[in-house]
């Protein structure tokens, strides 16, 4: 008898992992990647390179970013250029690898890039989807609420935030969640405005569905590549205005990012001594990823807006 | 008060009937936005103004009228789909617009829709499977029960190799076999009531035949009380005993559908008919009795809505509203017929 029960878990288990694959596969799919489009594929591979960089920081940076490094002769290892005494791309004035600096500066841009595009889409699909769904008094304060928020200056709003609160990555990823909402809620809405109308939307609703099921199964799946363009949008928007905040000072300290590093750089004047393997990897890394975002985006427009190809 | 009240069938009682409108309108505001509303440019449209009939149980009856008249919103109203602007739509004895919550879920149970379109009827990520099951979830059946009453509701509609369509996805079929899903779709619920909205008017010719005879079959076999949208005379004269009339969002008439066909009282009706053409080479090709296209439902005329396109209008067509006037078996909205 036990051997018996052993082998239905045993044959149990592959099924509900077919099933979560194929679960998992569907989801894939009904975002609809744009993996035909040669250039999104880049922006794709662009991601998952540093996705994998973030996630490995630990096995590829050669030292602690805040570590100050010495020589073996137990001089201070300072603006040295890359190559020098081993470190690929230099040191800081302050003798810190910068090489190192840059492998933990993804992690930090993953971590806000990922959680803001995930708050971007999540708050805006959910209002999007309540605000056109629905309609009436919800849909005019929904609507109102967004006026307001494409009303405010994004990066001043930030910085106003910063001087709130403890200077934290995480203002970034708040701000944009107070804000940057509007955009993906307004397109989002739109979107279900016309779904509304659809047969199939009314056939479901005569055959008494209840207007969750009816909002999740009917409308959701067909908005969910809008959400995932907003989202893929919005990583870039994140990490670019983490730079921002960062080189004008308001970041965190001691987080390790692209933009600490450059507000770094020009705090020590890198500029001026010409220390470009300094100051040109993070932002050459910041315009890869938001080059990235939007080659995606770019993918997703012809998905979505075939005519448009022309 | 625009509403007109059904005259009460005398010495019946109403336990019998499944469905009673009374003065049900519905108005839609067009151009309702500040600057509209400022230039004097948003209307109302009066789609449905005024409506009352009773169907009794097993009752099949064609709601006939041309693009526009209201026919369709009309039944969406029947089945609390959109709520009536004033009126009222009693199912089975009870205020439509009253039910809700586990009452709602009941009556959508039993009064049913089948849809104009099957392309757009039926959800293209879902398979037939899927679809069809929707109804039975919402109404708690278990799960182990769900294919067995798929099966059954695609044998009722005689869908050919149910057991082969069920994984598929709409676009992998055709027309009228999707027709049949959407009716099965309709139908799994075994409801009381179904309003069919032109269900043939998207297909081919070749398949209307079968879809309209499945569907006369399955309304006698289940004994269900049916309302059929169209705007052609032949296909309510194939499937429904009875037939009203409707222009404009109203009613013009209402009566046996063979009385209505071979001897129409109202003008209208009579232009309806005469504009069947009819395929014999001695009948004479009688010329419309009408002319113009139906009136901007933003602004109809007063009185009698038919008056401007009628041959027989007179002064009193313009000023006041046709009364329902009984005439034998059939009630007709026309001052030609108030002696």
């Amino acid at each position: 008898m036990p051997s018996e029960t052993a082998t239905t878990t045993q044959a149990a288990y592959p099924s509900r992992l077919n099933a979560f694959v194929s679960g998992l596969w569907r989801i894939v799919r009904s975002i609809h990647l744009p993996l035909s489009d040669p250039f999104a594929m880049i922006g794709i591979i662009i991601y998952l390179v540093f996705f994998l960089v973030a996630v490995f920081a630990n096995q590829i940076a050669p030292h602690d970013p805040t570590e100050i490094l010495f020589t073996e002769s137990y001089d201070l290892a300072a603006d040295r250029l890359p190559g020098e005494d081993g470190f690929v791309l230099g040191t800081t004035s302050l003798g810190r690898d910068i090489f190192s600096q840059l492998v933990y500066g993804s992690q930090s841009a993953l971590l806000i890039g990922l959680t803001a595009a995930a708050v971007v889409a999540v708050i805006g699909t959910i209002v999007g989807l309540i605000s056109g769904y629905f309609g009436g008094v919800v849909d005019m304060m929904l609507m109102r609420l967004a006026d307001i928020a494409f009303g405010i200056p994004f990066l001043p709003f930030v910085i106003v935030l910063a001087a709130f609160m403890e200077p934290s990555i995480w203002n970034v990823v708040f701000a944009m969640a107070l804000i940057l909402w509007r955009d993906t809620g307004r397109v989002v809405r739109s979107q279900v405005l016309s779904l509304r109308t659809r047969a199939y939307v009314e056939a479901a609703r005569v055959s008494g569905s209840s207007n969750l099921k009816i909002v999740f199964r009917h409308i959701a799946p067909n908005i969910l590549p809008l959400s995932f363009l907003y989202g893929s949008i919005a990583i870039g928007w994140a990490i670019l205005t983490e730079a921002s905040i960062s080189f004008l000072g308001f970041g965190d300290p001691e987080t390790i990012s692209w933009g600490y590093m450059l507000q770094d750089a020009y705090a020590s004047q890198a500029l001026s001594t010409g220390a470009y393997y300094w100051f040109i990897p993070p932002g050459v890394c910041i315009v890869l990823v938001v080059v990235a975002g939007f080659f995606i985006s770019r993918g997703y427009e012809e998905i979505l807006f075939p005519k448009l190809k022309e | 008060m625009v509403g007109v009240t059904a005259p009460a069938i005398d010495g019946q009682d109403h336990r019998d009937e499944v469905v009673r409108a009374e003065g049900v309108a519905k108005h839609y505001q067009v151009g309702s936005n500040l600057i509209a509303t400022l230039r004097g440019r948003s209307a109302l449209v009066k789609a449905v103004d005024g409506v009352s009939f009773t169907l009794k149980r097993g009752e099949s009856v064609g709601l006939l009228g041309e693009s526009g008249c209201g026919k369709t919103t009309m039944g969406r109203l029947l089945l609390k789909l959109v709520p009536p602007t004033s009126g009222s739509i009693l199912f089975e004895g009870r205020d439509t617009a009253t039910i809700d919550g586990a009452d709602l879920r009941a009556f959508r149970r039993s009064a049913q829709l089948i849809f104009q379109n099957p392309f757009e009827a039926l959800n293209p990520r879902l398979t037939i499977r899927q679809s069809l099951a929707e109804p039975l979830e919402n109404a708690g059946v278990p799960r182990a029960e769900r294919l067995g009453l798929i099966e059954e509701a695609l044998e009722l509609v005689r869908s050919p190799s149910p057991a082969e369509i069920l994984e598929r996805y709409p676009h992998q079929m055709s027309g009228g076999q999707l027709q049949r899903i959407v009716m099965a779709r309709a139908l799994i619920l075994q409801p009381t009531f179904v309003v069919a909205d032109e269900p043939v008017s998207m297909l081919d010719v070749s398949v209307r035949a079968g879809i309209l005879n499945v569907f006369r079959d399955v309304r006698e076999r289940l004994g269900l009380t049916a309302i059929y949208i169209s705007h052609d005379l032949a296909l309510v004269r194939y499937v429904c005993e009875r037939t009203i009339v409707m222009y404009l969002g109203r009613v013009v008439e209402d009566g046996p559908t063979e009385e209505v066909v071979h001897e129409p009282l109202h003008p209208y009706s009579k232009a309806l008919v005469t504009a069947v053409p009819v395929p014999h080479p001695d009948q004479s090709h009688e010329a419309l009795p009408i002319h113009g296209g139906a009136p901007d439902a933003r602004n109809p005329p007063s009185g009698c809505r038919f008056r401007d396109r009628c041959p027989h209008a007179f002064e009193r067509c313009a000023v006041e509203e046709p009364k329902p006037i009984q005439q034998g078996n059939r009630t007709v909205y026309c001052h030609l017929f108030d002696s």
